[in-house]
């Protein structure tokens, strides 16, 4: 037992003394809630639009007003329809609003009054954004202005947005976050830490003593289990306290979670290590066959739900892409076991499996 | 009994499509306590013998003993009671001095203090800087402390692969003195050097090249069994000597040796012509002596 | 007329003077022995006068130019070669030449006429297109000295290149270093082995950054009343500070 105590304080006095990649360790989960959380945001805002106003009356007044007051909208003067092409052309505006003559009588006695709205498409999500934010405000001066609806038998919709009602792309990157740094520190660091005893020939003595084996990979995993632990306060601390991302479930159920995903992702790292000769070679595997993956099949920057049937297949074998569910579902939607009970499941077979092969495949000698 | 048994072992590896076979039926025995040493140039297959030997590698054919355990199916036990010092040096650069040796000694299920007694010759030289990290230490200093560090549980056996490489002349010389003081405990020391003039500190040395035992015996065994007439000559014009007595036919062999040229004469009744053929030739200060022949002699006429 | 010119140079890396102050001449065709511990501060110096590295102070000519002004002329005009590292293993024998002669400058015609020379010299022809990995350690070093005189440099600066070779081809690199001196180059070698420091026609030592000998071998010899350059190299080295340091 002393022995694995002894190992297991040397593994952290390497890590304490590598100054440089602690600054990374522990620095970036940090920079990165930071970039995620403010600087990255699929919310469009303060997205300049022209509004060409040939009606000039009440109604269109009155919808511009509102336009203008919204946040997702910076009005350029109202220009001709000449410019406009220019406008778009040169990038300067993205969306154009377009009233027609006699809006307003058009509105009041025909029940057919048009508005035209004009969206660059060539960032078509960014285009769908502002047509539906537009749209949504005009619909609303629509029933504010008339008490009643144009035409009979409507379906008035009633939006909720459950969970996140004001719609912030925080409390979508926080879990992604956290699934990108554990993988980062547990598989990619383990990994390298290993084959960098191969490479200097400690490995050697090592193997030629009477330490066991198995408990040579298990301290090794130790300093890197603590460090993902204190990752992972922090990155809820900061999600909490400076993003406003509630934690709406059990938060020892969260952590319970998370600790299950980096025991997993650590026997990953062990796996790496053992198919490596050399500390490149571990880097851009688990940078190439690790952290890839996890970003593109997660589900946190792309919806696996839209891919081909194909990759959807092969997103289950990510074991982040569970994670970032059961997250999701805990940290978010404030849910219990029972909603997550089978991706948990999935997620312990993962681990038992990816530690067996990696015990199997553990050289005790160097051929 | 004998410390370290080997016999008939061949090791072959493949490098993508071809086959390179380091070691062919290599067999010798150590006695117990005895500094035995394999002298060879790289590629000589010393690495591999060793790890062999330390139970890191498995041998083709052939098998072998330490202390009377086999390296194939004992080599828990071995692991636990050989010492053990790979090429290079392998410590912790980022630990310091202390912390490699506790490391170490916690990694035998020992303390620094219980065999104190073994290393306190050589650690002396170092325990002036013992919180300095290991990467900051001269190569002479890695070198004691590697030792220190194979030999905190004191072994039965001691393997060293290459300790003295890429060191310089005057800590090679302290090395070996260490290591011969080391002998007087006991201690089976087996030791594997590119350098030929460290074949004569040892007990008995096999010369390894190429995978295959060019022989096996004690120094002094393997310089008697060189039976041609030896000579050193020397003369003003080292390199023109060279070439002129390659193009003599009373030469068999001429090879520079530092100072002099060692020329194997075919017949020893022959030395006065070839004197007064050099006079003849126009070498100055010419010095001709008979000379016994050093194991790089010998190493070389086996070779061949 | 000497080839290489040092005067006073230094090399400090802080507080530490891992070259401090040395000042020698090497002449035409001579083959000059820089010996020293690990640690004396040769690799430092000889890495300057490579133009490899800048020194701290002092002046340096090398083949001519100055270490300043001029150190990419410096390296068109030498050669070098290393135990560490010399030829790319996984390229074959012809396709390092080329690639070495591509780098000097020389002219394909030039590269077929020397490869062809090369190999018939090293005994190699038919092996021209087997893969460096692939050969003996001994034809590897020889080779790599050749390689570093493809382009028929002044100076050929040699970086313990007879480390862990068995003892005949020691001894035949020796010879092809003979030749080379022979023909007019000047060599400038480092050695672990002291028996080939006698081989040199001057040799300095090097202890704690400073040159504490130089001069022909029978001369060091005389100087500190020793049977060889082994003793007068051990007897240097005991005086260092910096070998227990």
């Amino acid at each position: 037992m002393k022995q694995f105590l002894f190992f297991v304080r040397k593994e952290f006095l390497h890590l304490w003394r590598d100054q440089r990649t602690l600054f990374i360790l522990f620095g970036m989960p940090i920079i990165q809630i930071f970039i995620f959380g403010f600087a990255l945001t699929n919310e469009v805002r303060d997205s300049r639009i022209a509004i060409i106003d040939e009606a000039k009356d009440e109604a269109s007044e009155a919808i511009i007003h509102q336009l203008e007051a919204s946040q997702y909208f910076d009005i350029e003067k109202t220009i001709s329809e000449q410019q406009l092409v220019r406008a778009f052309r040169e990038g300067k505006i993205k969306l154009a609003v377009v009233f027609p003559q006699k809006f307003n009588e058009q509105l009041q006695h025909t029940n057919a009054a048009s508005v035209q709205l004009i969206a660059d498409a060539t960032d078509p999500n960014v285009a769908n954004t502002l047509v539906n934010y537009a749209s949504a405000i005009i619909l609303d001066y629509q029933k504010q202005s008339k008490g009643f609806e144009p035409f009979p038998y409507t379906i008035k919709t009633e939006m909720r947005m459950l969970y996140n009602p004001q719609m912030k792309g925080s409390y979508n990157f926080v879990p992604g976050v956290m699934a990108m740094v554990l993988m980062l520190v547990c598989a990619m660091m383990t990994s390298i830490s290993i084959v960098r005893e191969k490479e200097m020939g400690t490995m050697e003595i090592i193997l030629v003593s009477p330490m066991v084996p198995l408990r040579v990979m298990v301290a090794k995993m130790v300093p890197y289990f603590i460090l993902s632990a204190v990752n992972i306060a922090s990155i809820l601390l900061l999600s909490v306290f400076v993003l406003d991302v509630p934690i709406n479930g059990s938060l020892t159920l969260l952590v319970t979670e998370c600790l299950l995903f980096t025991l997993t992702v650590l026997a990953l790292g062990l796996l790496i290590s053992s198919v490596s000769d050399s500390q490149q070679v571990a880097m851009l595997i688990s940078l190439m066959g690790l952290f890839l993956p996890t970003v593109m099949f997660s589900g946190f920057m792309f919806p696996v739900e839209n891919m081909p049937v194909a990759l959807q297949v092969i997103s289950n074998i990510v074991p982040a892409k569970w994670f970032y569910y059961i997250v999701k579902n805990v940290m978010i939607k404030g849910l219990g076991f029972q909603s997550i009970w089978k991706e948990t499941l999935i997620l312990v077979g993962m681990m038992i499996f990816l530690m067996t092969v990696s015990i199997k495949k553990f050289k005790t000698r160097l051929e | 009994m004998a410390a370290v048994k080997v016999d008939s072992i061949k090791k072959t590896f493949s490098t993508g499509k071809s086959i390179v076979t380091a070691l062919e039926n290599i067999s010798f025995e150590t006695l117990r306590g005895e500094l035995f040493g394999v002298i060879g140039p790289d590629g000589a297959g010393k690495t591999t013998l060793f790890r062999i030997l330390t139970t890191l590698l498995l041998a083709d054919e052939g098998g072998a003993t330490v202390d009377g355990l086999d390296v194939v199916k004992d080599f828990k036990i071995i692991r636990k009671q050989v010492g053990y010092m790979p090429g290079r040096f392998s410590l912790y650069q980022d630990l310091t001095v202390e912390e490699n040796l506790s490391f170490f000694a916690t990694l035998f299920n020992t303390s620094i203090s219980a065999n104190y007694d073994l290393i306190k010759d050589i650690y002396s030289h170092i325990e002036p800087f013992k919180h300095r990290k290991a990467g900051a230490l001269s190569g002479g200093m890695k070198q004691k402390l590697a030792l220190s560090c194979a030999l905190i549980h004191r072994p039965s056996v001691l393997f060293l692969d290459e300790p003295t490489t890429g060191v310089d002349a005057v800590s090679r010389q302290e090395f070996w003195e260490l290591l011969k003081n080391l002998q007087k405990q006991n201690i089976t020391i087996v030791v594997s050097t590119p350098y030929m003039d460290e074949a004569s500190l040892c007990n008995r040395v096999a010369l390894l090249q190429e995978g295959r035992i060019l022989d096996i015996d004690s120094p002094e065994g393997i310089t008697k069994k060189f039976k041609k007439p030896l000579w050193a000559i020397r003369s003003k014009e080292m390199f023109r000597l060279m070439q002129d007595l390659n193009k003599m036919t009373e030469v068999e062999s001429c090879y520079p040796f530092g100072q002099d040229h060692h020329v194997v004469i075919k017949n020893a009744s022959l030395i006065n012509l070839l004197e007064n053929e050099l006079i003849t030739l126009g070498h100055i200060d010419l010095k001709i002596k008979a000379i016994d022949a050093t194991i790089e002699d010998s190493f070389m006429a086996l070779m061949k | 007329m000497n080839v290489i010119e040092v005067n006073k140079l230094s090399k400090h890396f802080g507080k530490f003077k891992a070259v401090d102050e040395i000042s020698f001449e090497v002449t035409h065709g001579e083959i000059f022995g820089f010996l020293g511990a690990n640690g004396a501060g040769k690799t430092t110096a000889m890495r300057m006068l490579c133009g490899l590295s800048l020194p701290t102070f002092g002046q340096a000519k090398v083949a001519g130019f100055d270490l300043y002004k001029d150190a990419e002329e410096i390296k068109r005009n030498i050669g070098y070669m290393s135990q560490k590292f010399s030829l790319y293993d996984d390229l074959n024998i012809r396709e390092n030449i080329r690639f070495y002669g591509g780098i000097y400058g020389l002219t394909d015609s030039e590269i077929k006429t020397k490869t062809a020379t090369m190999l018939k010299n090293l005994k190699l022809e038919k092996e021209g297109n087997k893969l460096v990995k692939s050969l003996p350690l001994g034809w590897k070093q020889k080779l790599s000295f050749s390689v570093a005189m493809l382009h028929e440099p002044q100076i050929v600066f040699l970086d313990e290149p007879t480390g862990g070779v068995d003892p005949i081809t020691r001894r035949e690199f020796w010879t092809m270093i003979y030749e080379a001196s022979d023909k007019g180059t000047t060599v400038f070698v480092t050695t672990h082995y002291m028996d080939e420091a006698e081989y040199c026609h001057r040799v300095s030592i090097m202890v704690d950054g400073k040159i504490d000998a130089l001069g022909t071998p029978l001369e060091l010899k005389n100087k500190f009343s020793a049977s060889s350059i082994s003793d007068v190299f051990i007897k240097l080295a005991r005086k260092a500070k910096r070998g227990d340091d």
